[in-house]
Order: structure tokens, then sequence, then C-alpha cells
């Protein structure tokens, strides 16, 4: 579904984000994204979403080259990726159901679509009872469900969580990792991006390490790294 | 589906002018002192325009004519003259007949002019009327180079200062208006860049989530248009109320002619006023729009 082919990165200011990188990840998959601060990881991601362009190489989205996409199909691009974030980002002005309503609206979904499917997704994520209460009311665990919601309530293909328990303690990380774990035996790919040596040691599944730009490791049922 | 996405636009959109409520107002200030300006310039013109169009059917010129002019030279003159372009109507006065017409002038006290009839001192006269009042000079000037013409006459003062004036009103007010026009740009872009500003955060949300570019933009666009609307329409009333109530009060003193009070003329005028307040309104927020939206 991702295919990257010598992908190089560099921002205006000479940074070397990423050298020459390929790498391939299948629909269905589950993949971690691992290495120091600096390494590249947020970049991959970046580039995957169109936030940024590859300085050289492809990056190719289901059969689309990301990088040649016109600016009116970035939207669509976008709608069938969901991004959970570190800071969360949930509007502080609105409940939670409207939140995760705000996807969908951008989205241009009607009235009774939104009535119709938020509830189902928020009882899936396991907030049926707090849809009327505002981000700033909720333990950050549950932000980062909210926010989960909102990725996942368009129906993407993809669900890229950058550092998703970031923030959180460790018992809530672990509520957060069956979430995405049952999301993705729904069918939808996920990427994370993470620091969380333990969750990934304790998962087993595809670990794509970077450090300093370049891909180092790509294995299947892969830990954090050796010496941990 | 395309309804809910106008209504979204409409809350924003009155959310963020409700939110910088003062800022919103002096926008809609300057809106409708411009188009105030634009507007009531525009009925003045309108107004000279149709004081020179009933003077023009007025204004003669007078053509004298050297006084041994053969018959047979008149006649040619009277067809050169016909043959030009901008001349609408062309009369021959003659000697007598132009005596007789002074003795009407003089009514009951003709007995002054009795006597002349031998050694009439009038000249044999054209009487000219152009097809415009632009014209009047141009053409009085051609004429007084022709050889059997002694002397040109015509209403010279009344029609440069007119044709002067409405051009001054005309550049004066669009002069005003551009500037007023560029003032209300820029305010509206800094209102809704303001609003830009405070919703950034949830632009940065909008663009993560698969927001178009139209998505993000609508209720900006929609806040400086109808900030535009608004001053428009405070224009407009106030130019319509003023501009009847000053009809009403001239006409009663005739010290000076406002001839145009037919809705078919100032209606468009009124409608052209609102049309661009709105265009106002959408420039200011496309500017203050552009830099923000590149992601």
């Amino acid at each position: 579904m991702i295919h990257l082919y010598n992908v190089t990165k560099i921002y205006p200011n000479g940074v070397k984000a990423l050298s020459d990188v390929t790498l391939s990840i299948r629909k269905g998959e589950f993949v971690f994204l691992v290495g120091p601060s600096g390494a590249g990881k947020t970049t991959l991601v970046r580039l995957i979403f169109r936030e940024e362009l590859p300085t050289r190489g492809q990056v190719i989205f289901n059969g689309k080259n990301v990088g040649r996409m016109r600016m009116v199909e970035v939207p669509y691009l976008r709608r069938r990726i969901g991004m959970v974030f570190q800071d969360f980002r949930l509007l502080p002005q609105k409940t939670v159901f409207e939140n995760v309503a705000f996807a969908l609206e951008v989205a241009g979904s009607g009235r009774r679509d939104i009535r119709k499917r938020v509830p189902v997704i928020l009882n899936m994520v396991g907030l049926a009872g707090k849809a009327g209460m505002y981000p700033a009311q909720l333990s950050g665990g549950e932000q980062q469900r909210v926010c989960v919601a909102r990725a996942i309530v368009n129906n993407p293909v993809l669900i890229i969580a950058d550092e998703p328990t970031g923030n959180l303690d460790p018992e809530t990380s672990w509520e957060l990792m069956k979430l995405l774990m049952d999301i993705n035996r729904r069918g939808t790919t996920v990427i994370m991006a993470t620091h969380a040596w333990d969750i990934v040691n304790a998962m087993k599944k595809r670990v794509l390490a970077l450090t300093g730009g370049r891909l180092i490791r790509d294995e299947e049922q892969g830990a954090y790294c050796y010496e941990a | 589906m395309k309804l809910n996405i106008v209504g979204y636009y409409f809350r924003e959109a009155v959310q963020s002018i409700w939110r910088n409520s003062w800022l919103s107002m002096a926008s809609i200030g300057v809106v409708a002192v411009s188009l105030f300006i634009l507007g009531s310039s525009l009925l003045l013109v309108l107004n000279v325009n149709s004081m020179v169009g009933a003077l023009e059917s007025r204004v003669e010129i007078n053509v004298f004519i050297k006084d041994k002019t053969t018959p047979a030279q008149i006649k040619e003159m009277e067809e050169g003259l016909r043959s030009m372009p901008d001349i609408s109507e062309v009369r021959f006065i003659s000697k007598t007949q132009a005596l007789e017409e002074m003795k009407e002038k003089f009514g009951d006290k003709k007995e002054i002019l009795s006597g002349l009839e031998e050694k009439n001192p009038l000249p044999d006269t054209f009487r000219i009327k152009t097809a415009s009042i632009e014209m009047v000079q141009p053409l009085a000037q051609q004429i007084e180079g022709l050889p059997q013409v002694d002397q040109v006459r015509y209403g010279q003062n009344v029609v440069e200062k007119l044709v002067a004036f409405g051009r001054w009103v005309r550049l004066a007010g669009l002069v005003a208006m551009i500037l007023f026009a560029i003032a209300a740009v820029f305010l509206i872009a800094t209102t809704t860049r303001l609003s830009v500003y405070a919703r950034r955060r949830e632009i940065g949300i909008m663009k993560y989530l698969g927001a178009t570019n139209w998505f993000v933009r609508g209720p900006f666009l929609l806040e400086g248009m109808l900030l535009g609307f608004l001053g428009s329409v405070l224009a407009v009333m106030v130019i319509y109320f003023g501009y009847f109530s000053l009809v009403g009060t001239i006409k009663v003193s005739l010290l000076f002619m406002l001839t145009v009070t037919d809705p078919g003329l100032i209606l468009p005028v009124l409608e052209g006023l609102v049309a661009l307040g709105l265009i106002i309104g959408a420039a200011g927020s496309t500017i203050s729009m552009r830099k923000f939206l590149m992601v």
C-alpha cells in the first residue's frame, strides 16, 4: 500500500532528515517506527501525509505518487489517512461529540450521517458516556481516545500515530495500544512512531528502525533494539 | 450536504464578526463612507449629465455673416455647414427676420427700431445646434475661420463651466472613492486576519482532517463579504433617504436642479454599490488568507 523508493529529504535549512530510504508497507500491517529523536520518524510520516515533499525519490500511496499529487487532490488523500498526535490536537471549545463530528463535517458529511456515525465510533473507543464533555474535563487517556475516534470516523485505510503514548502513563498507554490493535484487526493499516520500547518489545510486530535519517533495521516481530 | 456547509460558513462568520465587534464595525463604517462618497458623486454626475443634456438642446452657435456676402455664397455656406457631421440643425435668419425678432422682443417699445428697415444694421445669421455640448467650442472655432464669417457667439461660459464641473466631479469622486476603497479593503483584511489568527489551530487541524482549501476559506470569505455587504447597505440607505429628502427641499427652493428622480436611473447605482461592497469584502479577506493557507 505504501512504497518509498530511495527517498531523501533535505529541509531548506540544510538538515538532511532522511537519506535514501526504501521500504514497503502492505495493507493491514501494524508497523512500529522507532529511533532516537531527530532520526527522521516524523519526517517520514509527513512525507506520507503530503505535509512535506521528498527532495529525491518517490512516495507511493495506494498506487499514487504523493509527491506529484496536485494541491486539489491532497485533501482527499488526507481523508483516507487518520492522524493521531502526541498532543491530541483537540479543539477545546468543542465537545467530544463535536470534535469527532468535525472530521465528518470537514469531509462534507451530512448532519444525519454525523448523528448516526459519531455515537458508534465513541462507543467503540469506550467514550459513549462522555460525548457532551469538553476535552479539558477528560483525562489524558480519554483525550487520546477522542483523537483516535476522530482519526477513524472517516473509515481511513491507514492510521498514522506519531508517539501517541508520549503523554500517557503506562497503564493508559496499554489501553490505547489495545484500541489500536482492535482497529488494525478490522483491516486498517497502522503506522506508529514511538519511543516506548517496552510496548514495541511486547507486541512482536514489524519494526522499522531509523537512525540519522537511514533505515538501519526492518524486521518482522522485531524488538525496539537488540540491547534492550 | 451543500446546504450543511453553507450553514457552517454562516455560523462561523457571524461568530467571528461578533467576537471582533469593534473592528468589524470600523470596517463596516469605512466601507459605508467610501461607497457613500462614490454613490453621491455618481448621483451628482448623473444630475450634471442630465442638466447638460437639457442645456444641450438650448445652446446655439450664432454665426454672424459679413455684410457684403451674396445670396449664392450664403447658400453655398449653408450647404457646407449642413454637411458637417457634428451639426444637428442649421437655421438661416436673414437681416429682415432678425429685425422682426428684435421688434417682437421689444414689444410695445418697438418704435425705437422704426426706420431701421431702410438701413438694417443687423447681419444675416446662421443659428446652429450641435449634436453634443462638448462640440460647441471646437465647432465655433472652426466656423470662425470661414471667409464670410464676421463673428461667432455662443454661451461660452455656461457650456464650458458645466462641462468642466461634470468632469471635475467625476474625477474627484473617483479619486476619493479609490482611496477609501483601498482603505476599506485593508481594514477588512485586518479584521479577517484577526479571526484567521484566532483560529489558526483550528485551521491546522482542519488541514490534517482533509479539509479542502475552499472549505477552510469559506467562513473567512463570507465574513469579509458580510462586512462589505453591511457597509454598502448602510451607504445605500443614507444615500437613498438623503437624496430624496434633498430633492424634496430643492424642488421647493429651486436653487439648483436635481432633475434625476427616476428610480430606473438611481436603482442601478445603488445596486452597483452593494455589488462593490461585496467585492471589497471578498478582496479584503482574500488578501488576509493568502499567507495562512499554504500547508
